[in-house]
């Protein structure tokens, strides 16, 4: 069978089991629509929470940026996981006692207020789209290389899926559909990086592999990658680091933040039976997330050594007989030259692989110098002496780009894996998108109906209708996504970065102080939402365009690109949620002090006694 | 519940927080980004030290304290009886 009827099955079969499962629990009460009736196990959880969490942009993209940045792609893998540690300890345990379904309805009740209430799901709305925008991106990549349709079509196809089991399964469907689709994706992740770890080490498991030696050398496989890169011009893999050291930083703070505020995962944990789960729930997420995140450093570096070997015979891996890619021990450690011409791969002689991804555009080959061969390398480095082999040897600049989002999908191929892994691939690829967008857009559709609708315009609003209202702002929520993501404002992870900072700089504070400060009162908690929300969007909107329209950004009238402290766009939440506090506590402290049974509902939050199943009363 | 258990309570909470975030802070903060550079030259198999922290090292800690937190907030709930029933 050839790799497109392959695919075709595999994506096929994954997709008919998330559906029948999602009619399968077809979800009848409001409660059992929005929580699932308070009734998921903790590990069941802790999956559901992984395949909700882990989106296009850590299954697709991030390996590929990882690969791109070296060290420094680290940021990602801190950023994305330190921030259970936040969601564990500051706020699952006492939101789940507080027994609400969402998060606006925590902040208007805990800040009195339908104002507070609102503005937080205007910061919710603005988060959740950004996020989805970065994830229908990443479907409409997915379904153009492995469906053979164009992105566009490809973000059509994504939408109405993703519709139909949000829309009529809800949040139980959504459950046990993600449980499947998170060992969809996890074999999907794991299967071909096992392949590639023992190829290339002949440990099994990735994240030992990863501080190997090659199979057969003393040469460890960071040291070989370090080498090789260096001499080719590009920075030391294992200590190059895109920005300053404070970018980094404030970087990988504002995705931990982000993570402990975005809505979409904060709901996950209504859904425990207590409070004791909860706390764990976050412990069991995080171990199933782990597995992806502790493989895609390997991923990443593997790739990229892959890339080099297949395009420069000199680093030494050759394509076997069976078609594999195999270490030449000897070859290895010679450490020839890379630079020597009959070094560098033959266009006429490049693998399939190659061949099949410059159709979408997404890998490009241009001949720069009219030798017939590839010449990977960076034509712009600062180090004299790869600038004078470069030229000695006669190359002419650079003549292959590789676009980071591919690295993941490709990998595979690269690696020249069977086709049953490369189509398993994709099915992951999907289900890690559509399983986050449906997630997104759940809570999307709980702050309007719930939040909005009932909980400020009609208070009178009957079940059916309510129902009614989030599936209408579901479809709503949809097409906006998908046609902002038809037009996106970066690669799918950059722009899920900025979603991330988005909810750090407005929800993570105001929920934060809400349960550590009893003092809090609502002036301050929606002037510092207000506040952290329009710095960042400023910030934002600046490099990006406003609402992400292409030509409207205005970042020269702020002194230039990251001209705060150098800090980029996508680390700028940290710097908003700052914004945040200090706004909320200044306006804190000159006026009057919450009511005394909002204090008194304070210090019941925070003890676990008395905590009761989530229920539709309210 | 009397008030002095329910302040005593939280402030053991509180220490609890404090203890686990210092170890948060110093794992991904610490070793993986102010000091990698300078752990960089201790290697860990073909690791250098510095990048495992922010590459791998991080992110087996911070479940370690999640699971260590949730069993710790387990025995506090305990010592001032209001666990759950």
């Amino acid at each position: 069978m050839d790799l497109q009827t392959i695919t075709y099955l595999v994506v096929g079969a994954s997709f008919a089991l998330y559906i029948g499962i999602a009619i399968w629990a077809r979800a009848g009460s409001t409660s059992e629509f929005y929580a699932a009736g308070g009734s998921v196990h903790p590990i069941t959880n802790g999956m559901a929470t992984a395949a909700d969490w882990m989106s296009a942009a850590s299954f697709i993209s991030m390996a590929g940026l990882i690969a791109n940045m070296g060290y420094g792609g680290g940021l990602f893998l801190m950023g994305w996981t330190g921030g259970y540690v936040l969601l564990a300890m500051l706020l699952a345990p006492y939101l789940r006692k507080f027994g609400k379904f969402t998060v606006p309805q925590f902040i208007g009740d805990r800040f009195y207020s339908k104002t507070a209430s609102t503005v937080a799901v205007v910061c919710l709305l603005t988060a959740s789209l950004t996020y989805i925008i970065g994830q229908m991106t990443g479907v409409g990549v997915a379904f153009s290389r492995f469906l053979g349709v164009s992105s566009e079509t490809g973000i059509y196809i994504g939408m109405a899926i993703v519709f139909m089991y949000a829309v009529f399964g809800g949040m139980k469907g959504i459950t046990y559909t993600q449980v499947a689709q998170y060992i969809v994706l996890i074999a999907a992740y794991l299967v071909p990086a096992i392949f590639i770890s023992l190829q290339l080490t002949g440990n099994p498991l990735p994240q030992l592999g990863l501080g190997s030696a090659i199979s057969g050398t003393d040469t460890s496989l960071l040291a070989k990658l370090d080498l090789v890169v260096k001499d080719l011009g590009f920075d030391q893999y294992t200590t190059s680091m895109p920005g300053s050291m404070l970018n980094m930083f404030m970087y990988t703070l504002s995705l931990m933040i982000g993570t402990a505020g975005l809505p979409h995962v904060i709901m996950r944990f209504f859904t425990v039976p207590t409070v004791k789960d909860a706390r764990s729930s976050a412990g069991w997420a995080l171990v199933f997330i782990a597995l992806l995140y502790t493989t895609a450093p390997a991923v990443a570096a593997m790739a990229k050594l892959n890339l080099h070997a297949t395009v420069n015979q000199a680093v030494g891996l050759e394509t076997a007989p069976s078609g594999n890619l195999v270490v030449n021990p000897e070859k290895v450690t010679a450490n020839a030259d890379l630079y020597a011409t009959e070094s560098s791969l033959q266009y006429e002689q490049r693998p399939d692989w190659m061949k099949r991804w410059e159709k979408t555009g997404l890998l490009k080959f241009e001949d720069k110098n009219g030798d017939g061969r590839i010449q990977y390398y960076n034509d712009k480095t600062k180090s004299a002496e790869a600038k004078a082999k470069a030229e000695a040897a006669g190359w002419k600049g650079n003549e292959l780009t590789v676009n980071a989002d591919i690295m993941v999908m490709a990998n595979p191929e690269i690696a020249l894996l069977p086709n049953w892994v490369i189509a398993l691939v994709a099915a992951g690829g999907l289900a890690a998108a559509l399983s986050t967008a449906a997630g997104l857009l759940m809570a999307i559709s709980s702050a309007v109906s719930h939040d909005l609708v009932k909980g400020v315009f009609n208070p009178n609003i009957s079940d059916k209708n309510e129902l009614l209202a989030g599936k209408i702002s579901m479809a709503v929520a949809i097409v906006i996504a998908g046609y902002l993501g038809l037009n996106p404002p970066g690669f799918a992870a950059g722009t899920v970065a900025l979603a991330f900072g988005i909810a750090a700089s407005s929800l993570f504070p105001a929920i934060m102080m809400g349960i550590f400060s009893k003092k809090m009162n609502k002036e301050g908690a929606i002037a510092g939402m207000l506040a952290g929300l329009f710095v960042t969007l400023f910030y934002v909107f600046a490099h990006k365009g406003i609402f992400f329209i292409k030509g409207t950004d205005f970042a020269d009238m702020i002194g230039g690109p990251n001209s705060f402290f150098g800090i980029t766009p996508e680390a700028f939440g940290a710097v908003g949620a700052m914004v945040n506090f200090l706004v909320a506590i200044v306006v804190d402290k000159v006026t009057k002090e919450p009511p005394e049974h909002i204090q008194h509902m304070v210090e019941a939050v925070r003890i676990p006694r008395g905590s009761k199943l989530v229920d539709g009363a309210h | 519940m009397e008030n002095n258990s329910a302040s005593g309570y939280w402030t053991a909470t509180l220490g609890l927080l404090t203890k686990i975030l210092i170890i948060w802070f110093v794992v991904s903060f610490g070793a993986g980004i102010l000091f990698a550079p300078a752990l960089n030259s201790i290697s860990l198999g073909g690791y250098p030290l510095g990048f495992w922290f922010a590459h791998q090292g991080s992110i087996y800690i911070f479940i370690a304290l999640i699971f260590y937190y949730a069993k710790k907030m387990g025995d506090i709930d305990r010592q001032f009886d209001v666990h759950e029933e």
